[in-house]
């Protein structure tokens, strides 16, 4: 098996030649922002980290059928790891690619920690309301990731276990938990490529475990570009023998 | 591995003694402050369990949110099970085994194409037994609402390089693991079916699910 991070030169490679002509969208997320969007099948988002230490919570849910979703078991027994990065695939609950990390300069996105709830705010930093710090104000990854869910009509029954682009939280060999707060530079980037149509949730909020006594909500960069379909050799498709299978089943619904 | 520690409780004062073979559902409501307790009959089976507040099944086992608050990404002796609000739904208060996942997931028809290829399609998968439980306790519980579940006796070893792997077993025949209720819950169990993987030794066995009433 290929580690994680030896993949990281090829998939730079990637972006070169792969983009079509056509920026659909490219715009800043603020700190503290939250966001949604169906983005289509061979369409990439991707997303740049501008002052470093972000932590971007993300949702993916089938377009055409928000009860197939992303499923953090099935994408990590998949592929035989417990963290992200360039060539591994994002799975949906009912075995298909969502989409495909194409291109990472990070190294290491987390999806096995959740992201920041009110109660957790509260006790750590306190909360501001709006009319104390009008659009500074502080609000819990939980209570963005609901609002922008509820825009398209899901609750907490759809919450599951998300993604957390440019988090790291490092693992001992007892299996112990612990932030890393220099596993993302000022821009640092992730490439997702799309297999199927695909209404993706973010937030920008600090994750819980960040010590710092500050409130470290980071504003990244979200450019969504027409892209070419994955190819026989595409690096996502080759990785393990599962993600060639799993993209194929993707590609049945087209 | 977490300590061990025997759960010391009288089996004459059960308030249920209930078997469950490989690929059955089992599903019940726990009141606060009864005691289930999981026994691999066999050893080396797999227990996929799912947790939900028994007053709003929205309000389900997070393993995410279980996972960071203990710092650690298995669950053993000592680990609260919360449930997405933050306050835990049970507690593990006795375990002979040592190391339970709730990385791994439950097994489908559709993830076992991915990892083991077309000829496992039709073959019975724990999402199955999961939705038959659902069906057959109502109530309006929904394919929405299962999520990344508990694996009891289940070995998934987590490397620091960001590897995982389904590892043979470190349960044996007899091995249990009890769980205190500590607010009304609804438990879903599928008695996993696998065959493909050494979650369950290549053989799935049965359980024995043992409740102490409020003490």
């Amino acid at each position: 098996m290929i580690g994680p991070l030896t993949l990281r030169s090829a998939a730079r490679k990637w972006n070169a030649n792969s983009t079509k002509e056509g920026v659909l969208f490219d715009q800043n997320l603020p700190a503290g922002g939250s966001w949604s969007r169906v983005c289509s099948r061979h369409t990439a988002l991707t997303v740049t980290d501008l002052e470093g230490g972000a932590s971007i919570p993300m949702l993916l849910y089938r377009a055409e059928q928000h009860g197939e979703r992303y499923c953090m078991p099935d994408t990590l027994k998949a592929q035989h790891v417990s963290c992200l990065t360039a060539g591994n695939a994002l799975y949906s609950d009912m075995g298909r690619v969502m989409a495909s990390i194409v291109s990472d300069t990070c190294g290491w996105h987390d999806t096995i920690s959740g992201h920041l709830t009110d109660p957790a705010l509260r006790e750590r930093w306190g909360a501001l309301s709006y009319q104390e710090a009008r659009n500074e104000w502080r609000r819990s990854a939980r209570d963005l990731l609901l609002l922008e869910l509820a825009k398209h009509g899901l609750d907490r029954r759809d919450l599951v276990a998300n993604i957390n682009l440019f988090t790291k939280l490092a693992i001992d060999d007892g299996g112990g938990l612990s932030f890393e707060a220099t596993n993302s530079i000022a821009g640092s980037q992730i490439t997702l490529r799309f297999e199927l149509d695909t209404l993706v949730i973010l937030a920008s909020a600090p994750h819980p475990l960040d010590p710092s006594p500050e409130f470290n909500a980071r504003p990244v960069r979200l450019s969504l570009n027409r892209v070419v379909p994955p190819a026989a050799d595409d690096l996502v498709r080759t990785w393990c023998t599962e993600n060639a299978r799993g993209m194929a089943e993707s590609e049945t619904l087209s | 591995m977490s300590p061990l520690t025997d759960g010391g409780r009288d089996l004459s004062a059960a308030t249920l003694i209930e078997d469950v073979p490989p690929g059955e559902p089992w599903v019940r409501e726990l009141r606060r402050g009864e005691v289930l307790r999981i026994v691999d009959l066999d050893g080396n089976q797999a227990v996929d369990t799912l947790l939900f507040d028994a007053a709003d099944y929205s309000n389900r086992y997070s393993a995410v949110d279980t996972l960071r608050e203990q710092r650690s990404v298995y669950l053993g002796l000592g680990s609260r099970l919360l449930a997405l609000d933050g306050e835990p739904l049970v507690s593990i208060v006795a375990d002979t085994c040592g190391r339970h996942d709730t990385l791994g997931g439950a097994c489908s028809q559709e993830s076992n194409v991915v990892r083991y290829g077309e000829h496992t399609r039709h073959m019975h998968a724990c999402l199955n037994v999961f939705l038959a439980g659902a069906l057959k306790w109502g109530n309006g519980l929904s394919k929405r609402h299962l999520t990344a579940n508990i694996n009891f006796f289940m070995n998934v070893p987590v490397t620091s390089d960001g590897g995982l792997e389904f590892a043979d077993g470190i349960s044996a025949a007899g091995r249990y693991v009890d769980l205190l209720t500590e607010r009304d819950t609804l438990v879903l169990i599928s008695n996993c079916p696998q065959l493909n993987n050494p979650c369950n030794g290549y053989d799935p066995t049965p359980i024995r699910l043992i409740a102490w009433g409020v003490s």
